[in-house]
């Protein structure tokens, strides 16, 4: 599953860092039918998890009522230099991941 | 949302270009970055004069056209189906590239017939509600229809973002919704009518920027 994160490059130590997230994922609701009629199965994506050296800063549920292709944003405090972890599932069982790295100075 | 890099959902699309610009594909094994290289250089400027001429088969082609064309001329590869992600992602990656530069709308004295065919379409009276392009977008933009807003009805800003389809669509997939709503028989895609029709819009919308991708409601 495609997507793109952006966490700043660098940072100093306690600032508040924005993070952004957007998945590339249909987002399907299970209220559709298709072109004969029959239901499309529900498929999102439903959870969510961004992690900062190992500790949880960010979860999400999510479910019918989020648009297509998703797009989240959230806001964390630079502590250490490290790594941000985004993992996520959808219903088919689909999972994803990515990473970005911050320096944090001071 | 359309201005901000991030936000812009339509940038999925782009980034997706973007990996698969370096993927072989093909028989011959190349990826578009072998014969262009960078598209940052190789493809700045290409989208503003598109739909153009193909010189080998004398016919005239938009972006996604000419992406398969080297599918499958230079690549041999399948020709990818219209409004498949990844056409959508080459041709959104291309004419990203040449974000902000206005388009040409220069029409060059081979493409005249196709042209005039095109200014006489835009101004035909079509379908079931017996409307033309113009009475929308030339005489009655910035009016309300329904819950829109009529637009000028530009191109500059496809491949775009359309919330209402939940994906990123082409200029054609927005001509045969028009079609549709004037209750038309919408002309399969790459028909020379649509063809024809992104012509004369380039003219129309001669030195607007390209907006790609853009987002639309
Ligand atoms: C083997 C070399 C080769 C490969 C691989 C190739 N192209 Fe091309 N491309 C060409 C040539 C040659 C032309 C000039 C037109 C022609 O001869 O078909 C061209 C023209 C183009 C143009 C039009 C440029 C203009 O100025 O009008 C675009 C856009 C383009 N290619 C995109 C792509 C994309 C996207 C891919 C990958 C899917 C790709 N090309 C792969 C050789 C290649
Ligand atoms: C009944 C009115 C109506 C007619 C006739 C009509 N359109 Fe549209 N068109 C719309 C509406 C409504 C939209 C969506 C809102 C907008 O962007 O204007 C739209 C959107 C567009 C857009 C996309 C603009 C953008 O910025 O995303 C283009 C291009 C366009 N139309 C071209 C055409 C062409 C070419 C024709 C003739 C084949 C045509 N329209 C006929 C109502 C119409």
């Amino acid at each position: 599953m495609l997507a793109r994160v952006r966490v700043p490059r660098e940072a100093k130590r306690g600032e508040i860092i924005e993070i952004r997230i957007a998945i590339q994922h249909r987002m399907e609701t299970g209220f559709r039918l298709d072109n004969f009629g029959r239901p499309i199965a529900k498929n999102v994506i439903n959870a969510l998890v961004c992690r900062y050296n190992g500790t949880e800063v960010f979860r999400a549920e999510m479910g019918s009522g989020i648009a297509a292709n998703p797009y989240l944003q959230f806001h964390a405090v630079a502590e250490a230099s490290g790594e941000f972890v985004f993992e996520w599932t959808d219903d088919a069982g689909e999972r994803g991941s990515e990473r970005a790295s911050i320096t944090v100075t001071g | 949302m359309q201005a901000d890099e991030f936000a812009n959902p339509g940038m999925l699309w782009v980034t997706r270009g973007e990996k698969l610009w370096r993927t072989p594909a093909g028989s011959t094994g190349a990826a578009c970055a072998q014969c262009h290289g960078e598209a940052a250089k190789g493809m700045r400027g290409v989208a503003t004069r598109y739909p153009a001429r193909d010189a080998h088969s004398a016919r005239l082609v938009n972006l996604e056209g000419r992406v398969n064309l080297c599918r499958t001329r230079h690549q041999k590869a399948e020709a990818l189906a219209h409004e498949s992600e990844d056409l959508l992602a080459l041709s959104a990656y291309v004419a990203h590239q040449s974000r902000g530069m206005p388009i040409s709308g220069e029409v060059p004295a081979e493409l005249r017939a196709s042209f005039e065919r095109g200014r006489t379409q835009y101004h035909k009276r079509i379908g079931q509600m017996n409307l033309a392009c113009t009475q929308c977008h030339q005489q009655n933009w910035g009016k309300t229809l329904l819950a829109q807003t009529i637009s000028q009805g530009h191109g500059n800003a496809y491949p775009t973002y359309r919330l209402e389809w939940q994906s990123l669509g082409s200029l054609q997939r927005r001509l045969r919704a028009c079609y549709f709503g004037v209750r038309a028989q919408m002309p399969a895609y790459d028909a020379p009518e649509l063809l024809e029709l992104e012509l004369y819009l380039a003219w129309r919308g001669r030195g607007l920027p390209i907006e790609t991708p853009g987002v639309r409601r």
